[in-house]
């Protein structure tokens, strides 16, 4: 069966509920919608053999309608064939249900997932933080909030500050001049 | 005629004798068996822990003792990145070691936290502890870490040992022998 044949499967099984499919230099990607996910994640797992779950991750498209895009890479082992899912979630009371149960992995990819944008997972079986610690008030990865990090407090677990910047972020600059000045350093944001 | 003669540990005029400050004394014996206390967070640890193997060999300072428990150590090595999350148990364990203790931050992001100015990472382990040595570098070398050692050796010498430790007892005697 080849890749083509493989994808025509899932997408003749769901015709309605593909709202979108790209190919882009052999990469297929399928946007669903966050309702259908869990019934066309498992029919990957078992009518495709998407039997490896490879990462899942999200994205904050701060300042569009819905905000937040979780996106599924999924690889069949059998068939050597990368899949991509993508779903938009409007904000994080969207919540999206778990894969965990298709994918043990999911399991902890899905905690970064709400530590890092706040989306939670609908039958997680523990959803709770896991780079940050349980009370920390703030979703860090998301577009509103500042690289430098806001200040907060919890006694005797932990506590953050803000971070001197000193000018601004230490990056580089994409261009043709010599790496002396493209060398990261603080720039200020207009230039 | 005047004859200058130096006396050995164990020479005839003196036997087995050495005269020497109470400081000088102690200060010795502590900065030749700083047992460090490995807190190592991150790949600065790889390389304590290839100052602590045969080719950097740290035992020479007498440093080869690294035990994970804190009530036996001297100096804390702070080696890696400390972040927020571990920043108040690195606390917890500096205050389980006993006086007199020292802390040498190694590496960048111990001393100001590094390359990482983010939300998630203390920048510099001396907002919480006092530090005594910096070590710069990313990883610093073995010998760069030797280095450091020697410096809070040197450091050790100069303290005021018995003064810092018994200080009534210092001015009784003082007061005493006026």
């Amino acid at each position: 069966m080849t890749d083509q044949e493989l994808f025509d499967l899932l997408g003749n099984k769901f015709e309605q509920k593909i709202q979108n499919k790209t190919e882009f230099r052999g990469e297929t990607t399928y946007e669903i919608a966050a309702n259908n996910l869990h019934e066309i994640a498992a029919f990957c797992r078992d009518k495709l053999l998407f039997d490896y779950l490879v990462d899942i991750t999200s994205i904050d498209n701060f300042g569009e309608e819905p905000r937040f895009e979780i996106i599924y890479h999924l690889y069949s082992m059998p068939r050597a064939v990368h899949l991509r899912l993508k779903s938009k979630v409007p904000d994080e009371a969207g919540a999206v249900d778990t894969v965990s149960d298709i994918w043990p992995t999911a399991n902890w990819h899905e905690r970064e997932i709400y530590d890092m944008m706040g989306i939670k997972f609908n039958g997680h079986p523990d959803l709770r933080r896991i780079l940050m610690w349980d009370g920390y008030p703030f979703f860090p990865l998301r577009k509103d909030f500042p690289l430098e990090g806001l200040p907060s407090e919890m006694p005797d677990v932990a506590f953050t500050k803000v971070t001197p910047l000193e000018g601004g972020p230490f990056v580089t600059v994409p261009s043709t001049a010599t790496s002396k000045d493209r060398e990261p350093r603080a720039r200020p944001p207009e230039l | 005629m005047l004859e200058t003669r130096a006396t050995a540990y164990d020479s005839k005029i003196e036997g087995n004798v050495i005269f020497t400050r109470f400081d000088a004394a102690l200060n010795w014996v502590r900065k030749n068996s700083l047992w460090p206390m490995p807190m190592g967070l991150a790949c600065c640890a790889i390389e304590l822990m290839a100052a602590a193997a045969s080719r950097f060999d740290i035992a020479r300072f007498g440093a080869e003792v690294m035990r994970f428990s804190p009530r036996q150590c001297d100096v804390m090595i702070v080696a890696g990145t400390v972040t927020y999350k571990m920043a108040l148990a690195v606390k917890r364990i500096y205050e389980q070691m006993p006086e007199p203790k020292w802390v040498i931050a190694m590496g960048a992001c111990a001393s100001t936290g590094g390359m990482y100015r983010s939300y998630a990472v203390l920048q510099g382990i001396d907002q919480l502890l006092p530090v005594d040595v910096y070590i710069s570098g990313c990883p610093p070398r073995p010998e760069a870490l030797l280095a450091g050692l020697m410096k809070l050796q040197e450091k050790i010498s100069l303290e005021h040992s018995f003064r810092n430790q018994k200080p009534e007892l210092a001015e009784r005697l003082e007061e005493a022998l006026a």
